[in-house]
């Protein structure tokens, strides 16, 4: 054995040293799927599919008129994905519109209505009032992605903008080009954030936080693509609006029930 | 946390709370500014080149020199402003080509490589070598490096930089469009924005660059040749007085089209930018801007310089007439600064709901702070101050005695 290997490094035989290697590699990439299929098993064993983004879209349905504006949403959100707790750093926020009789509209969102809303007072009697959650729309046509310079922000197949803030240079121009003021710079980590749709817990089948603890089910979280989903019969039944729509940005948060006030 | 506390109290009607933060400041006010004056200065540099405005070939190439020392200090406030500025060069590594910004290094770069650098040069090329042969000590060493070993002095080989000058204006005029237009095109395609979007934001951007640029050469011949007791050629400075006045009519004109155009269309936006524009923007756009920043000037200019009539409406004697297109030339910096602020910051001071206005509170310290953004306006002239002492740009300095 031993002499057969001087042998063949003596006589300069460096083809079978090459055949070596490409044989190793051929084993490696031949292993490979057989890794994947063993991921595969073995997530089948523990009873998780793998996530595959391809088969979801998602999107949120807002029925203006449930909402009670408790604000439990705003808070679940910053608990869940640790939103500064100072009041200029919203993931979702709700706000209050007051239409009074002779038609002047105020508007207010005090902590982003995490601790509820002051009562109301008005002199000149009150003609509506209601509450309209906000939160990133997930656009279809997102501005914040378009603008991004170095494409930190970007949309995931799944149907959701997420910010990269390994890759954000932090030079705010998303910030400008939101309409919806869904977006803020973290003090923290000086990048852009925003809502994700928690995204984190929906590719492992979970609702957001804010649609979780919402007690009257203003907030429905869903495929739109797919008819087991709550969204579908919410976008059949109701006749849905989104913000802004002029701007065609195509976002993916419906709201049913929209008042013309709200912007 | 304080000032947004503050902030926050002084909100007038509803903004998002995301809105309290106010996102682009200071730095982002100075960086347009300064790129106009790029932009302006070699626009101007190119009225010599390409145009045969020979009036104004004293101020040629120090219109040259002040465009590249304010281009090199354009981008640090950029810098400055970013929240992770160790990642910048991702935008030329990675640049979303969709994004206007992330074009951002390629226009620069090519403004800087291919227009600027280029066009001194094949300009000073000839009096780099002539300087080199007669220097003594470092600056002949420098000269002769700058020369970058192309010593050739025939008659056919000046013939090529003069050619060679003149083909890089013609491209620098477009580029010189493009770079400011450009950043006017950051502004303008802002849809979210009702007070930056509008189609002519790159084209008033590039006109107020025209005339800030002027202004600015107009100063800075002015003190320089001041400075070195040397006699003002006032044909010249007459000259950039017209062009002064012609780029301020065009660029006031457009200014009103757009203001016009906004009152006539009166989109859902007018009520709030009404607001804004009687309240917030009062002091820096209706005083500043308008009457300080371009009537007044407008009006001495028209009185004053040749433009009606050679010698002027008035016929002052040339030491007044000094002192007036000085006092011009810092109103209209005053007022093309204030018209950047009016920009940058008055986009940010309305809310996108359109139910309310927010404030700006500058800080003395920190990086968007009044010192800094006054060291980023003061660094240009330390450039140019270097610039001008390795490659001067008097007329005097182009003489050169018989060898020996």
């Amino acid at each position: 054995m031993e002499e057969g290997k001087q042998h063949r490094a003596e006589s300069g035989e460096k083809i079978s040293e090459e055949r070596r290697t490409f044989l190793h590699t051929c084993l490696l990439a031949a292993s490979l799927p057989l890794l994947a299929l063993w991921a595969k098993v073995v997530a089948w064993a523990s009873g998780e599919a793998p996530y595959e983004p391809r088969e979801h879209y998602y999107g949120m349905g807002v029925d203006v008129d449930r909402c009670i504006g408790c604000g439990r949403c705003a808070e679940a959100c910053k608990r869940e994905n640790d939103v500064p707790r100072e009041p200029f750093y919203f993931r979702t926020w709700v706000e209050r519109y007051v239409v009074s009789s002779d038609g002047e509209t105020k508007v207010d969102s005090p902590d982003g209505g995490i601790a509820g809303f002051p009562a109301t007072v008005s002199e000149k009697g009150i003609l509506r009032t209601f509450f309209v959650p906000k939160l990133c729309n997930h656009c279809a046509k997102p501005p914040c992605v378009q603008v991004c310079p170095v494409g930190a922000t970007f949309s995931t197949e799944d149907g959701v903008v997420l910010v990269d803030k390994e890759y954000c240079i932090g030079c705010r121009y998303c910030i400008q080009a939101c309409p919806y003021g869904a977006r803020f710079l973290d003090p923290r980590t000086r990048t852009a954030d925003k809502c994700t749709f928690c995204y984190h817990r929906a590719v492992r089948g979970l609702l957001p936080a804010c649609v979780e603890v919402c007690p009257t089910g203003a907030r429905m979280f869903g495929e739109l693509r797919q008819r087991s989903s709550p969204l579908v019969p919410f976008m059949r039944l109701s006749k849905v609006q989104v913000l802004k729509p002029h701007l065609n940005t195509e976002p993916k948060v419906y709201y049913a029930n929209l008042d013309r006030e709200v912007r | 946390m304080q000032p947004l506390q503050e902030v926050l109290r002084q909100v007038v009607g509803f903004i998002y709370p995301n809105e309290v933060e106010l996102h682009w400041g200071l730095l982002i006010v100075v960086y347009p500014y300064i790129t106009g004056l790029v932009a302006g200065a070699f626009i101007l540099a190119s009225l010599v080149r390409v145009f045969n405005v020979r009036e104004l070939q004293p101020t040629y190439r120090l219109s040259l020199l002040t465009a590249l020392a304010y281009l090199l200090a354009a981008p640090l406030p950029l810098l400055a402003h970013l929240g992770h500025p160790q990642r910048a060069f991702e935008i030329f590594l990675t640049p979303n080509l969709r994004s206007a910004m992330a074009m951002f290094g390629f226009v620069y770069a090519w403004y800087l490589m291919v227009v600027l650098l280029l066009e001194i040069w094949f300009d000073y090329r000839k009096d780099l070598v002539l300087w080199s042969q007669r220097e003594r000590g470092v600056m002949r060493w420098l000269h002769r490096l700058l020369t970058l070993g192309a010593t050739e002095l025939s008659p056919g080989a000046l013939h090529f930089d003069q050619n060679a000058g003149r083909v890089i204006t013609i491209i620098g005029i477009p580029s010189a469009f493009l770079l400011h237009g450009y950043v006017g095109f950051i502004f303008g395609s802002v849809k979210a924005n009702p007070w930056w979007s509008s189609v002519l934001m790159p084209i008033v951007f590039l006109f107020s660059a025209i005339v800030s640029g002027i202004a600015l050469m107009l100063l800075f011949y002015l003190v320089g040749t001041l400075l070195r007791s040397k006699p003002v050629d006032m044909v010249c400075l007459d000259k950039l007085a017209m062009f002064l006045f012609y780029a301020q009519v065009l660029d006031f004109s457009l200014e009103m089209l757009d203001f016009i155009h906004r009152l006539y269309e009166a989109e859902e936006s007018i009520h709030i930018l009404a607001q804004l524009v009687s309240s917030r923007l009062f002091l820096s756009l209706v005083v500043l801007q308008a009457l300080l920043g371009t009537l007044l000037p407008l009006v001495v200019l028209a009185l004053v310089s040749p433009a009606f009539r050679s010698g002027g409406l008035l016929a002052l004697p040339a030491e007044l007439r000094r002192l007036l297109y000085a006092g011009a030339a810092i109103l209209i910096q005053v007022g093309i600064f204030s018209t950047r602020w009016n920009v940058v910051i008055g986009g940010q001071l309305f809310s996108k709901s359109l139910r309310g206005l927010t404030v700006y509170k500058t800080g003395l310290l920190g990086p968007e702070g009044l010192f800094v953004s006054g060291f980023l306006l003061l660094l240009p002239l330390l450039f140019l101050l270097l610039l001008v002492a390795v490659l001067p740009p008097w007329v005097e300095a182009e003489q050169h005695p018989p060898a020996g």
